[in-house]
């Protein structure tokens, strides 16, 4: 086990530098009944990673993300974060651990304020008990405001701060997204799981949520995992891709590698596509 | 020192001139025991309702089990403050406080072992739970007798009517707390099932708990509760000074929660659980506070209850009674401290007090066609509750004054997106 690690962490990244290893997925398996929607899944993610997971409908992929987050239970296989197996800790502690995500179809708390939403994910580091909130003490007083400050700072740095008063379910798609995020990012993670964050979003609004991915990751120090079906922002954001297909692994490698590789579009687009790119790929290099 | 908000002034000052008047009322026999009696059951209803609205209004669990938790705190205090002035013994006060402290603290035992016990399944650790609660009451009970004649010689050295007053707090206070352990060991199985089951099991508590009342002469061997003939002889000492005091303090406690980080952790689970759990929120401990909490409130209502009434008996715990603060509750407004506050006023008043005199000699069955049709256009009318999303000053949530500067410019305009 331990030789395992250092071989791991010895390796390097795709990208090339010595990084260490945050999230270490090993052999992971789920069966929902005879289905077995995750087959012996295997991904490493190194700190600082952009990292995408793509693949047709119903590849597993957000079966993937719930195993990780622990809302599924693990069938068989290894989840190691920071050094420690996930498998079996309840889904609020992985939070705390440190791993927060975002849902396919947006999940705010709809009928409270914006600001609320925020402040809900800083309730683990509140810095008050259950006393000190019946009876508004003094240290409730002191760490209410200092709470609602940061919530408040952190709010303006996604250009919220105007918002803060209005229920969440009120805000249009774009800024519910945004919300999320932030929402996600106030539980301090170090590693943030993105679901399809671009689902439904114009042209325009996916151009800003892709230069918001980007700024997340350098202002936060964070390591990214992302889910997502618009090829535009997988290309553009993603450093390296895992492909998955019927629950299985077919491909790996970055952008440019994923887009060339038969298996991935046979997956997608079938084994006439497949063919039919083939030969357009072979005519470019016979007219060049 | 730093004076409080307007708000909160306004808030005491006008809470403490209307119990001043209304006890002026009483005091000068302006108010009759009729309408006296009126305005101090529609505090106790204001108690429950106000624990029920946090679990069904904030917590979004359905629970009707909060009738079988006012039927524990009723005659749990009733069995105390009875022993003590029918029978000149501080027994029950003296062994139900001891069973209620050592009960408390083998739950936190128990709590604290479950903790370095990961992956026990819930059953195993109700049931040591239950070896907790049974080896407490038996401590209890055993150093209780030792105790009771002492404790019985202090109380009797006072003058007669203070050693009954202090008999009757604590009493009341026992008696809540009594109910809320009863909560917490009967939450910790079924606040695991979802929503509609949880409101079956809970309606099956108070339906177990009124055979139990029933029964409580021969299966429970409590001669003085007289089983469904009913228990007579309880000295009534609610008076209306003691309601007000428990109904701000519990109004107040209410308000502190909500504002604080465990009021929008519990808030957050009734909004969305998955999103709630995986914003670090501990979600079955957010439901069983809240629970415990609201089975709290139900007792010291029913404890209050049983000394304004001075009668109880089994058939006002029915279980079609635990419907009446679910009422309350939608009727004020789901979620709104006010709207429970004003509608349980207006509730008592309306169909025990106003109705009752209105109707003509016979036809007092009647109310039961009338409530249900206001209550029809009320939803009609106002499907958010009387009050909607208002609240009266110092229970309303105040937004924090917006901050300018920080985050640069060009971070908010790189982050800007659309």
């Amino acid at each position: 086990m331990l030789d395992q690690q250092v071989k791991l962490e010895s390796a390097s990244s795709p990208s090339g530098t010595q990084k260490p290893i945050v999230l270490d997925i090993q052999g992971l398996n789920k069966n929902f009944g005879g289905l077995r929607a995750v087959k012996d899944f295997d991904q490493t993610i190194w700190k600082g990673d952009l990292a995408g997971l793509i693949g047709p409908n119903g590849a597993g992929k957000t079966t993937v993300f719930n195993l990780i987050t622990g809302l599924y239970t693990v069938t068989s296989g290894k989840i190691i974060f920071k050094d420690t197996d996930l498998v079996g800790i309840q889904p609020f502690e992985i939070t705390r651990m440190g791993i927060a995500s975002t849902f396919q179809n947006i999940r705010l708390f709809p009928n409270l304020s914006v600001l609320d939403n925020v402040r809900i994910a800083y309730h683990p580091h509140a810095g008050y008990n259950f006393f000190d909130s019946v009876l508004h003490t003094q240290r409730y007083q002191g760490m209410e405001k200092e709470l609602t400050e940061k919530a408040q700072d952190f709010l303006s740095v996604f250009n919220l701060q105007d918002r803060q008063g209005e229920t969440a379910r009120n805000l249009p798609y774009g800024e519910q997204r945004r919300l999320e995020i932030a929402r996600a990012l106030a539980a301090e993670p170090e590693l943030l799981l993105l679901d399809e964050p671009a689902a439904g979003m114009n042209p325009r609004e996916v151009a800003g949520l892709m230069e918001l991915i980007h700024f997340i990751r350098e202002r936060f120090n964070l390591t990214i995992l992302l889910i997502e079906h618009q090829m535009r922002v997988v290309m553009g954001v993603c450093e390296h891709i895992t492909v998955m297909d019927f629950g299985e692994v077919i491909a790996r490698g970055n952008p440019e590698e994923i887009q060339n590789n038969p298996t991935v579009i046979e997956a997608y687009l079938g084994r006439g596509a497949a063919a039919l790119s083939q030969r357009l790929s072979e005519k470019r290099s016979n007219v060049a | 020192m730093k004076l409080p908000q307007r708000s909160t002034m306004i808030f005491f000052g006008a809470y403490i001139l209307i119990t001043v008047l209304v006890q002026a009322l009483i005091s000068f026999g302006i108010l009759n025991a009729f309408w006296s009696t009126l305005l101090r059951l529609g505090a106790v209803y204001a108690i429950v309702s106000l624990g029920l609205n946090l679990i069904y209004g904030f917590n979004g669990q359905f629970s009707l089990g909060q009738w079988g938790f006012y039927a524990i705190g009723a005659y749990v205090a009733a069995d105390m403050t009875f022993r003590w002035t029918q029978q000149g013994s501080a027994s029950g006060l003296v062994i139900l406080l001891l069973v209620v402290l050592l009960v408390g603290v083998s739950f936190l035992g128990v709590s604290w072992v479950l903790k370095r016990i990961p992956g026990l399944d819930p059953l195993s650790a109700f049931a040591l739970y239950l070896v907790g609660v049974f080896a407490a009451a038996f401590l209890a009970i055993m150093l209780g007798r030792v105790l009771i004649d002492p404790a019985s010689s202090i109380l009797k050295s006072m003058p007669d009517a203070l050693a009954t007053q202090i008999v009757f707090f604590l009493a009341v206070l026992i008696a809540g707390v009594f109910a809320a352990e009863v909560s917490y060991l009967f939450g910790l199985p079924i606040l695991t099932l979802g929503s509609d089951y949880f409101g079956i099991a809970t309606l099956g508590f108070t339906i177990i708990v009124k055979v139990l009342l029933d029964n409580s002469d021969t299966m429970l061997g409590f001669e003085e509760m007289k089983g469904a003939r009913g228990m007579i002889g309880i000295p009534k000492i609610g008076s209306w000074l003691w309601v007000a005091i428990f109904l701000l303090v519990v109004l107040i406690v209410t308000r502190n929660l909500l504002q604080s980080s465990h009021g929008r952790a519990i808030v957050s689970v009734r909004e969305d659980e998955l999103a709630a759990k995986a914003m670090g929120i501990d979600v079955a401990n957010q439901k069983i506070i809240t629970f415990v909490i609201g089975s709290l409130f139900a007792g010291l209502a029913g404890a209050l209850y049983a000394h304004i009434n001075g009668f109880l008996h089994p058939n006002t715990f029915n279980f079609i009674k635990s419907f009446d603060p679910m009422i309350i509750i939608v009727f004020g407004g789901l979620g709104s401290v006010s709207g429970t506050l004003v509608v349980s006023f207006i509730w008592i008043l309306v169909l025990e007090g106003l109705l009752r005199q209105v109707l003509p000699e016979g036809f007092e069955t009647w109310r039961f066609v009338v409530y249900p049709l206001l209550l029809l256009i009320m939803m009609l009318l106002r499907p958010k509750g009387l009050m909607g999303g208002t609240e009266l000053p110092y229970l309303r949530q105040i937004l924090p004054p917006l901050r300018k500067k920080e985050a640069k410019p060009e971070e908010v305009a790189k982050a800007g997106g659309d």
